[in-house]
């Protein structure tokens, strides 16, 4: 979300979901249930120390949680809910703080449980090709420890340096290989979780299917509602032969886009198939200088991998349909140390966007390929609606969107406007038959726009499956999934007579 | 008009529930056989019938509960497509439907080198058991809002909804395919299907049965090539309909005289001596065992090893179809039936006694 290259933190604003005050009382009785634990464990209580636990990287939100704790065993998890249910003190879990819809952002009333001590790589099993990891254990490290046995972890969000398998599991984190690899649902066997009433409960296998129903799918994407994920099983692939790499400019987002979708229609399954566009090629110029055509509009960035044949095979296809389909230059990598060249304005180009300005705010709405000009020509009529420049760069081959709205914190009201502009953008999603988040997650960033994604009696089957694993609504409450009340509050269009206030749009 | 069922559905629903009437969710009928036995007045569900979308470009198919599973792969042959976990109909006049194919959530040879059929549900729209009208997920690849409650509908037997719509993804349909075979004892071929599968080659299906390892590839045309050459082997000619018959138990070793027990392993749990043949698939994920098993001692001995057995097919249901449940997710189960289905009118007692 809300990213900055500035020392200083933004303006803070308080949550309407926090309880009134943190309540002494209630505190030095947690205090107290939480030092009964054994072995003892870490309890952060002074301000000092819960300064960096105040956000998650949706920075514009902060909040000062009650204290924090930083267990080390699945034991002193399971006392820590059991002893927060007791005193109905809400429980916030935080992996490495990545998640960009403030789904880690702390409560007042609530402790905030951190699982970045438990970070044991517990089993990397060569022959079934399963890692059996701890929360804490980051992305990357999954992916580097498999390498020699000639595996990999697939889901690779643009954090995976530092992101945690936990948070992974919580966000359904995805990244630039889903296409062809999946989110992190499609790549995660078992996982292990203390309940919202402290029981340790495992879902998936480490077979194939597990009996009665599919709670694994439940779990994948609870944005840390249903249970406190202890440990995760993830299915690892073997790493391709060959990965071939290719950039395509084209001189206009549509011929682009319309590229995507030739692609796909030829039978290639690309690795990462990634779009930017102009805003955003001119600022990786300006910061990289990778001497891209000046009147390039869009950047189609290529990638198909998998045995020496097949990799060369679909390059050419991927070559074939993009001249045919109007590229004005196309570059293949021919070596690792040129297909990462070509990578680079990818990865780089959200730190070439905070060059154009300081402060901006990264939206994630998914919607069907073939709707990607149009959605991308009323984007800019919005930017000029609202006086606010907007960079796109995104998974064109998963339709997923991340238009980045830049805004300067400084000038007042800027931000609400900013917010308000990526609020037209997620219902334009909606519009188009998509949906309001890809990857990122709802948290607290997007709960409004789940009033408008979901009718009333939905909204009502989330809280039923939260109800089922937390009755007491005791694991990040208020996060992820908006009260029917609040939805009304908003304006709720869903909730009297569960009229869609579009009925000709088909939302299926 | 086809639309006018989802009304006449939720109303039905909604009925059964205020008079607590068990409904026995019906499509092609092909799955009767599998789980506990169906109990209710019949909801015919097989009029609720087409494809609603399908746009080739997009990978993604939006598709009617009751439309014949056959109308689809035709839709999907068409354009070079397929859904890539191969299920099966389980019926040689292919009434198999949509719905059932998700409720059963059963998948075939290529399950696990592409996925299941979870893995491939991208949104449901369905009816409760308070007869509501609910869609959850989307027609697009990536959607994490709200919970995963379209892949909770897979393999969930009708317990939880009644399937009006499923959107899928979909994949191109490989060009090339190759069998190759192998002489191998079980554990030999379940230690070499697990090799391979740890290396970029093509595979697509493995199933080990009498001493035979046979492996499916399936790719571009240079990829195959290039496998079979380096794993070697025999070629099996024309294996296109050995493997449709194993999807669709035609083989001889699925004696429809006898029980059928399906045993879900991890993929390197070793092979085991049971009292009857054993056909192994999935890089040995799943052993199918054809004959009369004591169904806790199975039970136990798989639980053992980390994985669960069903009775599949025939047999005496009485012990339990499904594997039991751990308490903690048994109460979790319990939880969502009540929710979803407070009345307990939707398919009741088709997966456990709830």
């Amino acid at each position: 979300m809300a990213a900055s290259l500035r020392d200083t933190a933004p303006r803070s604003r308080s949550l309407s979901l926090q309880g009134e005050g943190r309540g002494e009382g209630k505190r030095a009785e947690a205090i107290a249930a939480l030092r009964a634990i054994r072995p003892p464990l870490q309890i952060v209580v002074d301000d000092e120390g819960l300064k960096p636990f105040e956000t998650d990287a949706l920075i514009a939100h902060r909040e000062t949680p009650m204290l924090a704790v930083l267990p080390e065993s699945e034991e002193q998890v399971r006392g820590i809910v059991r002893g927060c249910r007791a005193l109905g003190v809400p429980v916030v879990s935080r992996g490495a703080g990545t998640g960009i819809s403030g789904g880690a952002i702390p409560r007042r009333d609530g402790v905030l449980l951190v699982l970045s001590r438990m970070r044991e790589v517990k089993r990397i099993d060569v022959l079934a090709r399963i890692a059996t990891v701890e929360p804490g254990v980051r992305n990357l490290q999954v992916s580097d420890l498999a390498a020699p046995y000639g595996l990999f972890y697939a889901p690779d969000p643009s954090s995976q340096s530092i992101c945690s398998i936990g948070g992974n599991v919580a966000e359904n984190a995805g990244g630039v290989h889903c296409l062809k690899y999946g989110l992190t649902t499609h790549n995660v066997l078992a996982v292990r979780a203390v309940d919202g009433e402290g029981e340790m409960i495992e879902v998936g296998s480490y077979a194939l299917d597990a009996p009665g129903y599919d709670l694994l799918a439940l779990v994948n994407g609870s944005e840390g509602n249903l249970g406190v994920i202890t440990r995760i099983a993830v299915r690892l692939l073997p790493l391709p032969e060959r990965t071939e790499t290719l950039l395509a400019a084209f001189p206009s987002v549509r011929q682009a886009a319309g590229a995507v979708g030739e692609i796909i229609g030829a039978g290639i399954i690309p690795a990462a198939l990634e779009m930017m566009d102009r805003i955003v090629i001119e600022a990786c110029e300006r910061f990289m200088g990778l001497g891209f055509p000046k009147d390039a509009e869009a950047l189609l960035l290529a990638e198909v991998d998998g045995g020496a044949e097949e990799a060369a095979e679909a390059l050419a296809g991927v070559r074939a349909v993009l001249e045919r389909c109007g590229a004005t230059e196309i570059r293949v990598a021919a070596n690792e140390a040129e297909r990462e060249r070509l990578w680079k304005a990818r990865k780089g180009a959200f730190t070439a966007l905070a060059t154009i300005l300081p402060d901006y705010y990264t939206m994630d709405g998914t919607i069907p390929r073939r709707c990607l000009p149009d959605v991308l020509d009323r984007i800019m009529e919005l930017s000029a609606e609202y006086g606010l420049t907007v960079g796109n760069v995104f998974h064109a081959g998963d339709g997923n969107i991340h238009p980045c709205i830049f805004y300067d914190a400084s000038k007042p009201g800027e931000l609400e406007r900013a917010e308000e502009f990526g609020g037209r953008i997620l219902e334009l999603c909606i519009e188009v038959g998509g949906t309001i988040t890809g990857e990122h997650g709802v948290g607290i960033e997007k709960l409004r726009q789940m009033c408008l994604q979901f009718r009333a009696p939905e909204i009502a089957a989330f809280h039923d499956v939260k109800r089922a694993f937390d009755p007491d609504g005791i694991l990040n409450p208020g996060k992820a999934v908006p009260t029917l009340k609040r939805c009304a509050e908003w304006g709720g269009m869903h909730v009297h007579g569960g009229r869609l206030p579009r009925p000709e749009i088909p939302r299926f | 008009m086809t639309e006018d069922l989802i009304p006449q559905i939720c109303q039905r629903v909604a009925e059964a529930a205020a008079s607590k009437t068990k409904l026995r969710i019906r499509g092609g009928g092909t799955k009767d056989f599998y789980g506990r036995a169906p109990q209710g007045e019949p909801l015919e569900v097989s009029g609720y019938s087409g494809i609603v979308a399908y746009e080739p470009k997009e990978l993604v198919l939006t598709v009617r509960a009751g439309t014949p599973l056959a109308e689809v792969e035709e839709a999907l042959a068409r354009e070079r497509q397929m859904l890539p976990f191969e299920p099966p109909h389980f019926d040689t006049a292919r009434r198999a439907t949509i719905g059932g194919i998700v409720a059963s959530g059963l998948s075939g040879p290529r399950r696990p080198y592409a996925g299941s059929v979870r893995d491939f549900v991208l949104g449901t729209r369905i009816v409760n058991g308070k007869g509501e009208d609910l869609s959850f997920g989307g027609r697009v690849i990536k959607n994490v809002a709200g919970y995963d409650v379209s892949r909770l509908m897979v393999g969930a037997l009708g317990t939880l909804g009644v399937l009006l719509q499923v959107s899928f993804k979909v994949l191109p349909r490989p060009p090339a395919e190759a069998t190759l075979a192998f002489e191998l004892d079980a554990d030999a071929a379940i230690q070499q299907a697990n090799r391979w599968a740890g290396q970029p080659l093509p595979l697509s299906a493995t199933v080990w049965q009498d001493g035979v390892l046979r492996v499916r590839l399936s790719g571009a045309e240079t990829a195959v090539q290039a496998a079979k050459a380096r794993l070697g082997g025999s070629e099996v000619a024309d294996a296109g309909g050995f493997w449709a018959q194993l999807r669709e138990h035609r083989l001889p070793f699925f004696d429809p005289g006898r029980p059928l027990w399906r045993l879900s392993l991890p993929q390197t749990a070793p092979a085991f001596a049971l009292p009857h043949p054993q056909l192994i698939e999935w890089g040995g994920g799943l052993r199918w065992v054809s004959g009369e098993l004591d169904g806790p001692q199975v039970r136990a001995t798989v639980a053992g090893l980390g994985g669960h057995a069903t009775l599949f097919r025939g047999g005496d249901k009485a012990l339990g179809v499904f594997h039991p449940l751990e308490p903690a997710i048994l109460k979790i189960h319990r939880r969502l039936k009540q929710s979803f289905d407070p009345a307990g009118v939707l398919n009741a007692g088709r997966m456990y006694d709830f």
